[in-house]
């Protein structure tokens, strides 16, 4: 040992065993991403409406997921799913919607700050000019909340990539789990590793300076 | 549903223990992880944030550089680093346990996200303390050891607040390497006893109850650090 060989790692294997593997990664986290924003901006404004049975649910709902380590989010789904819906979905299908749940009230703590980041004074103006609540919410304030969350939405999207690798406990076929296989099936497992922790390094610094550009830009801007 | 069947904590699991004992050696477990991370976590973390806010130029890189390797690679990858690749290519390392390369994997880990909050906590005292430090003639090393960090630190309690319940949630990627933690005990007592609601549920409430006692644990420390007129910590 303590020498590395990478030779088995070709085009093949790549098309074999990766594409697949990344290309779930990547749904993942775009649908992730799309229904935890969306689901997380209701939660936000549930949480800041002044309706208390709109309150508390959305408060227990954040604060129950934000506390639980996220893999015992996913076995729960995984648990749960096949009861409610009367059959098992497989890992995939399950993984879908525990992320979405599971992000979204992150996203909800993200799009919450956003919502009181913009100055009380615009609602005010935009209920004194005659809108209506969602008139106001959908043209003043989330529009303002979105753009100046954004830098941190995209982060939390980084991480939410990473997590993705957590799926491995339902053993759902990840990226991760493309490069466990082929280290398995040419019995290279430390370069198989080796190689996922750079792929995983580059996309995700790339990514996170991409990030910090356009918070730069938007800063200017503000 | 089935009714509920708690009484499956008090089966025996065929290794001379109940699940209850089982459960219980793996909260322990959880909160070993935990705490030997956090200080390697909280340690290191102290010292890269120091580092990347002198006006040493290889530092900073160094710092820099640290904190963007260890946080734009799952924490999960990470493991498998500690676990299958290190030992390999360092030989020294083979022989050392699961429990001790989690630990490693996930303060390292935590590290940079605890550098981070040092840095910022650092970054923003006001100019004029450090100034003033160096002004009364303290040297830069004294400066930050008497005026800056004694002030950084107790800003950057409630972001470590979150980074320190955060490790008791990451210590759950400890299964995949087969610690006898938490989620590993959740994951067996499953298959074994086919009561995952019951198991689970245990598991959550101690994840939970574990979180919340950090939670107010660090909200007592904040109080009793708190520098009298000092208000709010603005990062």
């Amino acid at each position: 040992m303590g020498s590395l060989d990478l030779s088995f790692f070709t085009w093949d294997l790549v098309s074999k065993f990766l594409v697949k593997g990344f290309l779930f990664s990547v749904e993942l986290t775009l649908v992730a991403m799309i229904g935890g924003i969306l689901i997380g901006t209701l939660l936000a404004l549930m949480r800041l409406s002044s309706f208390k049975w709109l309150i508390y649910p959305a408060t227990i709902y954040v604060n129950t997921m934000r506390s639980i380590p996220l893999v015992m989010v996913i076995l729960w789904f995984f648990l749960l799913i096949p009861f409610i819906t009367g059959r098992p979905l497989g890992a995939e299908w399950s993984a879908l919607l525990t992320f979405t749940a599971f992000e979204s009230a992150y996203y909800s703590e993200i799009m919450r700050a956003g919502i009181q980041s913009v100055a009380s004074g615009q609602v005010s103006a935009g209920f004194a000019l005659g809108l209506t609540y969602s008139q106001n919410m959908k043209l003043i304030v989330l529009p303002q909340a979105f753009r100046n969350m954004l830098p941190v939405l995209l982060t939390q999207t980084i991480i939410l990539f990473q997590d993705t690798s957590l799926v491995y406990a339902v053993g759902a076929y990840d990226l991760l789990k493309g490069f466990e296989t082929a280290g398995k099936n040419f019995n290279r497992p430390v370069e198989a590793f080796l190689l996922a922790a750079i792929v995983y390094f580059i996309i995700c610094f790339s990514l996170s300076t991409a990030v910090k550009k356009l918070q730069l830009k938007i800063a200017i801007v503000r | 549903m089935n009714r509920w069947e708690w009484e499956v904590f008090l089966r025996d699991t065929g290794g001379d223990q109940t699940y209850l004992e089982w459960l219980i050696s793996a909260w322990g477990w959880t909160l070993a992880v935990a705490a030997c991370a956090a200080v390697v976590a909280f340690g290191l973390g102290s010292v890269i944030g120091t580092l990347r806010t002198t006006p040493n130029r290889w530092l900073v890189g160094i710092g820099n550089a640290w904190v963007e390797l260890f946080r734009n690679i799952p924490l999960l990858v990470q493991i498998f680093l500690w676990y299958h690749v290190i030992p390999a290519l360092i030989p020294v390392m083979k022989h050392l346990p699961s429990f001790v390369l989690v630990v490693l994997a996930l303060g390292f880990f935590t590290s940079a996200r605890v550098a981070e909050q040092v840095r910022a906590g650092i970054q923003s005292l006001s100019g004029g303390q450090k100034n003033a430090g160096l002004a009364t003639g303290l040297t830069l090393p004294q400066t930050y050891f008497n005026v800056l960090l004694p002030m950084a630190f107790r800003i950057v309690i409630p972001p470590l607040t979150s980074e320190a319940m955060n490790i008791v949630k990451n210590s759950s990627v400890a299964f995949a390497v087969s610690v006898a933690e938490l989620t590993m005990f959740a994951m067996q007592a499953q298959e074994e006893t086919s009561r995952g609601v019951e198991v689970y549920l245990a598991v959550t409430g101690l994840y939970i109850v574990t979180a919340m006692t950090i939670n107010r644990l660090m909200a007592y420390i904040e109080k009793r650090v708190r520098v009298p007129g000092y208000v709010g910590g603005g990062t």
